[in-house]
């Protein structure tokens, strides 16, 4: 079994009046099967309202199924028995860089999750630096959050996870409030966390810039999985992607339009040098 | 503007003052605050005053920065000191029309004046060398023993070290807010007070609502991070005393003493 | 004919204190009557001071701002009619929504400069039209909307006050592909229709590529490049320098020029890229097969 699991998912957003009599039901996610192997970079793509949120808030159990299962790491995320250890194991960091951080030095922040879980004192202190190195944060440790730059909060934030030693990230769109210089940042602390310490991470984006590093990428669109596979797979169907609300990078569409004229470019063009290197072969 | 209010802020160095165990300061500053009160004399104030600047000089804390956060409480210093001056009742030395200036008058004022300044400087000075999370903790202990009469102490110190953190925050929306609103010609400076009062909607709505939506996310990054209140937490930095600790709780205790000893023997 | 003149405009922010920063140095600015302006820079580089400058919202501390030829730090300027003919969207304008209704929240800008009811209603209509929106909205209350709608009403809200020119502060922030495109299409709409001048704020090299007339570059609080996107964008490598970037086909086609291949390297839309290379291919296929003839 995968790090994480959905079998048939459904979830329901349920609005009642006074009276407690139903007033609209919203279909949030519909049916959806997933399934994370353990180490894996999966990047979950989808416009606004797609349901790749609400998907996120299951791992961590912030939400549970209207139907269907949620297993992370085995354990089923309705078991309210679980609840801290599923927690523990599938850390969350959400979008608002500001709305996350609790404490007023950086340090203390990071330490948060580990003092709640009850870690004694002096590991807490060898996780907090271990998990500020991995994040390129550990020389603003004693620095206010207030006065880092976005990018630099998210890191921190991530830190925070990291000290809560899971096997798994979930990170609800991440980069979407940072500017360029931020997003990037973030992007190569999230790729080198899963190269380097090995931990299962699920990103949520609707930049598609920052998927093609994945190791599998899944498409939603109105609460149903449209699309699933290798970056180079889906970034191959542009049309595709375009009927799902979501933009292809401007090399890839570039690929796309010269294939489209009759040009021998391959589909799932990712990057400026494959571009360049596809071109030159054919000239 | 709002940015200036230095009051509440924790100025960043590394003195002695600063890596006191919050307690200390704490029972520090309760002392220094009451002492203030017990003078009769003017030698009193001038031990307080040689107490204050040799924290000031100690703490490292620029005096430009602390004296900064005087102005802020300027209004409400004037105030006090003229309720005092005019109302006080005694022997009369100046007189035009209604208003009477009054020998005991003037003296209330002046104690009353130096009271509130070094009220304020001496509990900022604790402010500016304790970090907001260090001062919850401080208070957290100190109020301990409040929790065998089920007050949730751990709770309210949560609380309080939540709020210092979006103080900040919470001030620069409101910045950007009155100036959005502003943009779409909105005035919040002239008019009688109703209707200032009223042009104060646009801001504290947009404000309020920021404010639920931001609790609503905190509350939620908190329960991922298995936040379930007090119980079973360990602490990254627990309270310890130290030798320099004792040795700060000495120099009180001979501050008081010095106090007692002015009141009974210079009267 | 309207215009904007930065006239060596400085602001320094919380001067003598411990925070204190030269937030703009000597700008020097001229914004023509019917300009698309992108304007970029990264985060601190003093964009988003620069912009509160052209309503009045911050005053500098040294030089000035002529407003159609008139100084608007003169002491009998009309502030608020400035405010009304430079509208300026901020960052996430949605937060700012207020009333209990869309109209209501509109027309808060038009009550404000006092015009007649009949006028208010007018330009509420309007507004709400102009950023694509239908009349049914405007009963609807503004927190009930969704994402994308609730922008397009903070929007609305200023195009009521009837700007001449319009600033935008990164408006497609935190949207999704979609709802960032047909936000642009709208800006540009107005600029065409409305013949509003825009000045758009944003991160996205792509976008002001794709729609600007002229670029601004900022950094450190002064103007590095003032120019054309595709004369701007040759300098790609001192813009990274500065944590900025140009759009990802200036780098296809410098790549491409560097190897041999006869493209103009300050193309920045996929369109021209695509056009190029089109072009610079089937030319390399006659040479090719001209030498085979030869």
């Amino acid at each position: 079994m995968g790090m994480i699991k959905a079998h048939n998912l459904v979830f329901e957003y349920i609005r009642r009046d006074e009276e407690g009599n139903v007033e609209s039901i919203n279909r949030a996610i519909d049916n959806v099967n997933i399934d994370v192997t353990k180490g894996d970079f999966v990047a979950i793509l989808g416009a606004n309202g797609s349901g790749k949120s609400t998907m996120a808030k299951h791992i961590n159990a912030i939400l549970t199924p209207t139907e269907g299962t949620v297993w992370v790491n085995g354990m089923d995320t309705k078991n309210e028995e679980k609840l801290w250890e599923i927690r523990q194991t599938a850390g969350m960091v959400f979008q608002n860089p500001d709305n996350q951080i609790i404490a007023t030095v950086v340090e203390e922040d990071v330490g948060f999750g580990a003092e709640n879980l009850g870690v004694p004192t002096e590991e807490i202190w060898t996780r907090v630096e271990e998990s500020l190195k991995a994040a390129g944060m550990l020389e603003y440790r004693h620095h206010s959050p207030n006065k880092l730059s976005g990018g630099q909060k998210q890191r921190v934030a991530i830190a925070g996870i990291m000290a809560m030693k899971p096997e798994c990230i979930v990170l609800d769109e991440p980069t979407a409030m940072l500017d360029p210089i931020g997003r990037k940042e973030v992007l190569q602390t999230i790729k080198e966390l899963n190269k380097k310490e090995k931990v299962t991470v699920l990103l949520i984006t609707h930049y598609m810039e920052e998927v093609i590093h994945a190791d599998k990428v899944i498409v939603m669109d109105q609460g149903k999985v449209v699309m699933q596979g290798t970056p180079r797979e889906i970034f191959s169907k542009v049309d595709e992607l375009k009927q799902y609300c979501l933009a292809v990078p401007q090399v890839t569409e570039l690929a796309y339009e010269l294939s489209k004229k009759g040009f021998a470019i391959p589909k799932g063009i990712l990057t400026v040098k494959e571009l360049v290197e596809a071109i030159n072969s054919i000239a | 503007m709002i940015r200036d209010i230095t009051i509440g802020q924790y100025y960043p160095a590394d003195s002695i003052l600063h890596r006191l165990d919050p307690r200390v300061k704490l029972a520090g500053t309760i002392i220094y605050i009451i002492s203030l009160f017990m003078f009769h004399n003017y030698y009193g104030y001038i031990l307080a005053v040689i107490f204050l600047f040799s924290m000031i000089q100690i703490s490292k804390v620029p005096m430009k920065f602390i004296v900064k956060g005087l102005k802020a409480i300027i209004p409400l210093l004037l105030f006090a000191v003229i309720f005092n001056l005019f109302l006080t009742p005694g022997t009369l030395v100046f007189q035009l029309g209604f208003i009477k200036i009054t020998e005991e008058g003037i003296k209330t004022t002046v104690f009353m004046g130096i009271r509130l300044v070094f009220l304020i400087l001496g509990s900022s000075l604790m402010t500016f060398t304790t970090t907001p999370n260090h001062l919850t903790d401080g208070l957290e202990r100190l109020m301990g023993p409040l929790r065998k009469i089920k007050v949730p102490v751990h709770e309210i110190s949560m609380m309080m070290s939540i709020a210092l953190r979006f103080i900040p925050i919470l001030m620069e929306e409101t910045d950007k807010i009155m100036k959005a609103q502003m943009a779409r010609g909105a005035d919040f400076e002239s008019g009688g007070l109703i209707k200032r009062a009223r042009s104060l909607i646009p801001l504290l709505v947009p404000l309020f609502v920021s404010a639920f939506r931001r609790a609503n996310d905190l509350a939620m990054a908190m329960e991922a991070r298995c936040y379930r209140g007090g119980e079973g937490r360990t602490k990254m930095k627990p309270l310890k005393y130290r030798t320099r600790d004792m040795l700060a709780y000495l120099v009180l205790i001979i501050y008081v003493a010095a106090i007692f000893l002015l009141n009974s023997y210079i009267a | 004919m309207s215009s904007i003149i930065v006239d060596q405009l400085n602001y320094v922010y919380s001067p003598g204190t411990a925070y204190e920063k030269h937030a703009l140095k000597d700008i020097n600015l001229v914004i023509n009557d019917g300009e698309y302006i992108g304007l970029i820079g990264h985060t601190g580089s003093g964009k988003s001071t620069l912009i509160q400058h052209l309503n009045g919202l911050i005053k500098a501390t040294a030089g000035t701002i002529y407003y159609n030829g008139e100084d608007i730090y003169d002491k009998n300027y009309n502030m608020k009619g400035l405010r009304s003919k430079v509208g300026l969207v901020f960052q996430y304008p949605e937060h700012q929504l207020f009333e209990t209704t869309v109209y209501k929240d509109v027309s808060f800008g038009p009550k404000n400069l006092g015009l007649e009811q009949l006028e208010i209603d007018l330009r509420t209509y309007e507004a709400v039209k102009m950023v694509g929106l239908g009349d049914d909205i405007l009963d609807a209350s503004p927190f009930e909307l969704s994402g994308g709608q609730k922008r397009r009403v903070a929007i609305a809200g200023v195009l009521a006050m009837k700007p001449e020119v319009l600033i935008l502060d990164e408006p497609t922030a935190g949207l999704d592909p979609k709802g960032r495109d047909e936000i642009l299409e709208q800006i540009a709409k107005l600029h065409r229709d409305s013949k509003i001048t825009i000045i758009l704020v944003s991160h996205s090299m792509e976008d002001v590529a794709k729609y600007a007339d002229r670029l601004i570059v900022m950094n450190k609080g002064g103007i590095v490049y003032n120019g054309m996107p595709h004369e701007v964008f040759v300098h790609y490598k001192e813009l990274e320098k500065i944590g900025l970037a140009a759009p990802q086909v200036t780098y296809v086609m410098n790549e491409l020029n560097n190897m041999g291949f006869s493209v103009n390297p300050s193309v920045t839309t996929v369109e021209e890229a695509t056009e190029e290379v089109v072009r610079a291919l089937s030319q390399t296929y006659t040479s090719r097969r001209k030498i085979k003839n030869d």
